[in-house]
């Protein structure tokens, strides 16, 4: 019981990454009918806010230590972060500390900017265009993104801790009533696992219970017959391309200290969450989230030693293997609607 | 000729004497010059560029005629290697038999992966080939660790059985070749300041790709290929026609896959050595690459986008700054330094970027790929020109 417990868990914080970059490509999917290659990469350029973010605010310059010399008898020099000056040593210490989670206030904008220039500048044109030149389009797009953050990064991975606080894992087990030391879990999977299920609900609410997302649902439904009822839809769907930047750029944001952000992350996360839009539905918003909970925690079964001793390399294979599974069975995929890229 | 009009003939003779002069043309400055470092008549490079237009003239087969997008294509690239090198370990070191193995061992994985893949259209067979070729890539990875090498991948060695080749004298690893002619076997000659190599390594795959593409020349013209194109443009009327498009799009993805395993045996002949990550879905994007820049749907087009790529990748990726500021040094200091530092980011190691944009230019304003970009340049020039322009188009691009 406690192992089926841990494997859960373990496959929530994948999961939730799948699941919120799954819903992006689904919302962007099912507003504008766009295949978006690039979507991974905008997941990239989100954790790489994080890595600026944290780069800016470590920014720091050489102060003198009164009374002190080194050896050569200089005054002895320190570095000191300018935000210590600004914010007063103690604040700006947490401040540094908290980096990665601050950082969602500098991507939410970021992103949503850069969505909608994407939007505006590219996506547009290919509205018309077959999906097989949409695909190439962004896939060509995510090239360009890659190398951009490669050229000013490196292609090194960047190590972005955690605060303090959520460093380290803490005894779930213990929790809920197991003997203490079954289950142990790190405390930064949890928050990015109740991250992610608060910015899922919120664009579920967003889309819901506000006029806005009333429309734009309208709009996905039947995008002509709200344009003929007066209603500028393209903005709409052009500002929905950029909260599906925002939920993908926030995803990565958060996933920093999970996985060092490099400027290939985004393609290894974007084969894997294509699948998952398709085992979930094509242009379905809860198909995809749950299709993404559902093949992380499938994936951390699949690594359980006791499962790969049985068949060996089906953790390496099993999302694939689901995906061609569903495919062939309910081509719809779990919960696809009718009439939504069917051929 | 051989049974093409006369168009196709003069096409398919045009490609055999630039592939036959290949390494004259490639190597138009003189060594030890400052331009020598452009020259790609060196035989590995040569080597790349056949082999991958064969592997692009497979490519085109399926996606040019049939409008179906393979993300997965690598994976019988990849399968081919692998067929060829067990082929070199167990049998002879002649490259015949192991060519022959790679392209059936491709032709029936791509049957059964073409097979449930072709159940689906659209996005939906995109990502099931994808799933198959990330899975085949994993598999290769991990547990056929036995089969395919893992990680260090799958290389000759000195107690190889080689049934027919006889018992191995030397300490040497022996090297694939044809009926003794060594693949890695070059002649140099020497006019002046110019090195040619002529490898017999690279004339072989010349000359299995002058075949490849006169097949290809075949299948576009023939009944099946005005099929495919049927399917491509309107499956529906297909149907209500009372025809089943699925055999012959089942047939174009198998004739491809194929193309792939001939070029993955190819490779491993001129190098014994099978990767997984040849199989890698980034190999496979590269094929779509080089197919849609130079021409999706053109008889040349994907032959001129494999030797495109493999340049920048091979010769643009070198160029470093130092080079960059020679170049420019007659200008003003300080404008040499703006030009060095506006130009560095698109070469050498930023090549990934140029390629990009390039890639993505042509997909916006010239979804034929360069024979369009050439067919429109030519056209500028008078109507006359436009007719016989070296390129045969085989429909208009959309």
């Amino acid at each position: 019981m406690d192992a089926i417990i841990l494997q859960i868990l373990n496959g929530l914080d994948k999961g939730s990454a799948y699941a919120l970059i799954a819903l992006g490509l689904t919302l962007i999917f099912g507003t504008l009918g766009v295949v978006n290659f690039a979507h991974g990469a905008l997941f990239m350029i989100g954790a790489f806010c994080a890595v600026t973010l944290s780069r800016v605010l470590s920014l720091s310059h050489k102060v003198e230590v009164p009374g002190e010399t080194d050896f050569l008898g200089n005054p002895m020099m320190r570095d000191v972060p300018y935000a210590y000056e600004i914010f007063g040593e103690s604040l700006g210490a947490g401040i540094i500390d908290w980096a990665v989670p601050l950082s969602i206030l500098f991507a939410i904008p970021v992103m949503i900017l850069i969505g909608v220039i994407m939007e505006r500048g590219l996506i547009k044109h290919f509205y018309k265009r077959p999906h097989a030149d949409q695909i190439l389009v962004t896939f060509g797009l995510a090239i360009v993104l890659q190398e951009i953050i490669k050229y000013f990064y490196g292609a090194n991975p960047i190590p972005t801790p955690a605060p303090s606080a959520f460093v380290g894992s803490f005894d779930f087990g213990a929790l809920v009533g197991f003997d203490p030391g079954t289950i142990i879990y790190p405390y930064w999977r949890l928050v990015y696992f109740a991250f992610a299920a608060v910015i899922i609900g919120a664009v579920f609410a967003f889309l819901q219970f506000t006029t806005f997302g009333m429309v734009v649902r309208a709009g996905m439904a039947d995008r002509e017959t709200v344009g003929l009822l007066g209603i500028n839809i393209d903005k709409r769907f052009t500002i929905m391309f950029g909260l599906a930047a925002a939920v993908a750029g926030l995803a990565g944001v958060m996933y920093t200290p999970i996985n060092s952000p490099n400027y290939h992350m985004g393609m290894d996360f974007l084969v894997l969450s294509f699948v998952v839009v398709v085992v979930g539905g094509m242009g379905s918003l809860p198909g995809a989230v749950l299709a993404g909970f559902l093949l992380g925690i499938l994936e951390s079964f699949a690594s359980m030693r006791e499962v790969i001793a049985i068949i060996p390399g089906i953790n390496q294979v099993i999302i694939y293997l689901v995906a061609i599974i569903i495919l062939l069975t309910r081509p719809r995929g779990l919960m696809g609607r009718k009439g939504v890229m069917e051929d | 000729m051989f049974g093409l009009d006369k168009k196709d003939a003069s096409l398919l003779l045009i490609v055999a004497v630039l592939v036959a002069f290949a390494p004259f043309l490639l190597n138009p400055f003189p060594e030890g010059s400052a331009m020598a470092q452009f020259n790609a008549g060196y035989p590995d490079l040569m080597q790349r560029f056949v082999i991958f237009g064969i592997f692009a003239i497979g490519f085109n087969i399926l996606f040019g005629l049939t409008g179906y997008l393979s993300f997965g294509h690598a994976a019988f690239l990849g399968v081919g290697s692998y067929a060829a090198v067990w082929m070199f370990k167990l049998l002879s070191m002649n490259v015949i038999p192991a060519i022959i193995l790679a392209v059936i061992t491709a032709g029936v994985f791509a049957l059964i992966i073409g097979y449930v893949s072709l159940r689906r259209s659209g996005i939906y067979f995109s990502i099931l080939t994808l799933a198959f070729a990330q899975m085949s890539f994993a598999l290769a990875y991990s547990v056929l660790t036995p089969i395919t090498g893992g990680e260090t991948g799958l290389q000759l060695a000195l107690d190889d059985p080689r049934i027919l080749d006889g018992a191995n004298q030397t300490n040497n690893i022996p090297v694939p070749g044809f009926f003794g002619m060594e693949m890695r076997d070059s002649t140099d000659l020497v006019l002046g300041n110019w090195i040619f190599t002529f490898n017999v390594g690279y004339y072989f795959a010349a000359i299995i790709m002058l075949i490849s593409f006169y097949v290809s020349i075949r299948i576009f013209r023939s009944p099946f290929g005005m099929m495919l194109r049927a399917v491509k443009s309107n499956q529906q009327r297909l149907n209500y026609t009372g025809l089943n498009p699925r055999p012959y799009t089942l047939a174009a993805f198998v004739i491809s896959g194929m193309y792939a395993g001939l070029a993955g045996g190819l490779m491993a002949s001129m190098d014994p050595l099978a990767g997984a990550e040849r199989m890698f879905w980034t190999a496979s994007g590269e094929v779509v690459l080089m197919t849609i820049l130079g021409g999706v749907g053109t008889l040349i087009g994907p032959v001129l986008g494999a030797g495109m790529i493999k340049y920048m990748e091979n010769i643009i990726s070198k160029i470093n700054a130092d080079i960059l500021h020679s170049w420019f040094a007659f200008l003003p200091d300080g404008l040499e330094d703006l030009v060095v530092t506006m130009i560095y980011p698109f070469i050498g190691k930023g090549w990934h970027l140029t390629l990009g944009i390039v890639f993505m230019l042509v997909v916006i304003f010239l979804p034929g790929g360069l024979v369009q970009g050439g067919q429109k340049l030519a056209g500028l020039f008078g109507r006359k020109k436009a007719e016989d322009t070296k390129t045969a188009t085989t429909e208009p691009a959309e």
